[in-house]
């Protein structure tokens, strides 16, 4: 479970969050969707404390501020485009994140389904896209994540290694991780997403289920739900409120939305 | 033990860590490899040309017042805007922002001193010219050369964290190094000559001060007691503080060039957004 309240963050005179109340459940994998700048990565940011909020807080469910380093011990990173030393082989920086989180006994599952552990020694700059794109998701599954954070986790993934990875985010799910989710491709979030976050202008517009939005739009499938709501002129989408039991699935969900 | 004690030593610990792999990163790029050849085979035509170890020293003085500060802080802060996103991916694991700064900078830093002094150091042990005369001005070349590399290694770590964009953080880059190494020198002298009529000797010496490469230059030229090189802003300090005082002053003086941007630039890192 994490937690926003009121999170706001501006840029300059350009305010890209803008009261953030939401709250991610356990075991289940919450998509952000919305349009290009409405604060999606800003908000990733936020959680994995490369950004400061300048208002509000970002909280786990024991309370813990996630701006302590101790609060990301359980998170999963998975970046949109992996980037790693040069020079460095792929078991160096294995080794290298190992020894941060010394108390841990390392996942190896992941790292044995994508078979790529014989060209982890080689100099990550000699390998491909594909390839550091499955050692970004073999970092992110490698530490038993309470809390995952998938940013287009399957571009640049072949469809082999996309099935196995998708395999390891519902194992990841089944498990109790809180999974956070942002992709473009929307057979993807028709595999994976229970829950689906709108932002739009740095606020959440509404988050429900994936089956309550279909229910609201009439939509017959996730797409088209998605760009029914893309559409929709703002004011017609409420806004979202939070429950204090933190669970979105049960968010007044999305009227006047024309499908 | 004191939850202090405990949180300074896993912050020396994880801060070895990210150093022990960042610096091995640092080594394999051909840059730096390259830049320690490259100094060892200028000392050692130098030294085949000067024929003498004191001689080549101040003809390598000058070499190293401009090459150091130019590699360290130019291919310094490229090798830094290359690692950010991975710096990102470390920002997101379990280790403070303090123990992930000291580690990248000691990864970047010691890697580029190591360098620097085994580049500075070979010609001489090569070509046999660690005679007496010679070694106290070499081993002081080597201290400030490493020390440079410190201060702008430093510099550089400022200029990535406060400039995001690449291409103008390397620009300001080089905009200090061409200011600091080139054009800082002139234009003390001009304002000098300009001014000459006035007791300006005070601000020379605060005009000093505020170079690192100025500081270095005087240093080593009071060792080698070279005065027509030593620059306006030298020779002030010499009349000011004498040999000896002089040097230590500016010793001092240049360990907090290194103190104040390494400080700047943890702060910086402290309290920035990625």
């Amino acid at each position: 479970m994490i937690r926003f309240v009121d999170v706001h963050k501006r840029f300059g005179a350009l305010p890209v969050l803008r009261g953030i109340d939401l709250a991610l459940a356990p075991g289940r994998v919450t998509a952000i969707v919305g349009p290009n700048a409405a604060g999606k990565s800003t908000l990733i940011r936020c959680i994995l404390g490369l950004t400061r909020p300048d208002r509000g807080s970002i909280t786990l469910a024991d309370g813990r501020d996630m701006r302590l380093p101790a609060s990301r011990a359980g998170i999963g990173y998975m970046p949109q485009t992996p980037s790693f030393p040069d020079n460095l082989t792929g078991h160096e920086v294995l080794a290298m994140l190992d020894a941060l989180r010394p108390d841990v006994v390392p996942d190896s599952a992941l790292l044995e389904h994508f078979e790529v552990a014989g060209q982890l020694d080689k100099p990550l700059r000699t390998l491909s896209g594909g390839t550091r794109q499955k050692l970004s998701a073999v970092i992110a599954f490698r530490y038993r994540p309470t809390l995952l954070v998938l940013d287009e986790p399957t571009a640049g993934l072949d469809p082999l290694a996309a099935s196995v990875f998708k395999a390891a985010v519902v194992a990841a799910r089944d498990a109790g991780a809180t999974i956070l989710l942002t992709t473009h491709v929307v057979a993807e979030l028709s595999v994976l997403a229970d829950e689906i976050a709108f932002m739009h202008e740095g606020t959440i517009r509404f988050a429900c289920s994936v089956a309550a939005l279909l229910e609201e739009t009439s939509a017959q499938t996730l797409d088209a739900a998605l760009t029914a709501l893309m559409r929709s002129p703002m004011e017609e989408i409420p806004d979202a409120t939070l429950r204090a039991d933190g669970d979105i699935s049960h968010l007044r969900v999305v009227r006047g939305v024309r499908t | 033990m004191s939850a202090t004690v405990t949180g300074v030593l896993r912050t020396a610990m994880l801060a070895r860590i990210v150093a022990a792999h960042h610096a091995r990163d640092v080594l394999r790029k051909r840059w730096v490899i390259a830049y320690a050849i490259g100094l060892a085979i200028t000392g050692d035509l130098l030294l085949r040309l000067a024929g003498s170890g004191p001689s080549a020293l101040v003809s390598l003085l000058n070499v190293v017042l401009l090459l150091i500060p130019l590699i360290a802080l130019i291919l310094g802060a490229a090798s830094l805007y290359s690692a950010r996103e991975f710096t990102e991916l470390l920002l997101a694991q379990p280790i403070s922002r303090r123990a992930l700064f000291i580690g990248l900078y000691l990864g970047l830093t010691a890697p580029l001193m190591g360098a620097t002094f085994v580049g500075l150091l070979l010609p001489f042990l090569v070509e046999r010219a660690l005679d007496p005369v010679t070694v106290p001005p070499l081993v002081l070349l080597l201290a400030v050369s490493v020390l440079l590399v410190g201060v702008f290694t430093a510099l550089a770590f400022v200029i990535t964290i406060a400039v995001r964009d690449r291409a103008r953080g390397l620009g300001v880059a080089i905009l200090a190094w061409l200011s600091l190494g080139v054009l800082y020198d002139g234009a003390v002298l001009a304002i000098a000559t300009a001014f000459r009529d006035w007791p300006i000797e005070r601000g020379m010496l605060v005009a000093m001060a505020l170079n690192p490469i100025d500081l270095a230059r005087t240093i080593l030229l009071l060792r080698l007691d070279v005065a027509a090189l030593m620059g306006y802003t030298g020779a002030v300090f010499r009349l000011a503080f004498g040999s000896t005082a002089g040097l230590m002053l500016a010793l001092v003086l240049l360990v907090l060039w290194v103190a104040v941007p390494w400080m700047l630039g943890a702060r910086a890192f402290d309290r920035g957004d990625f």
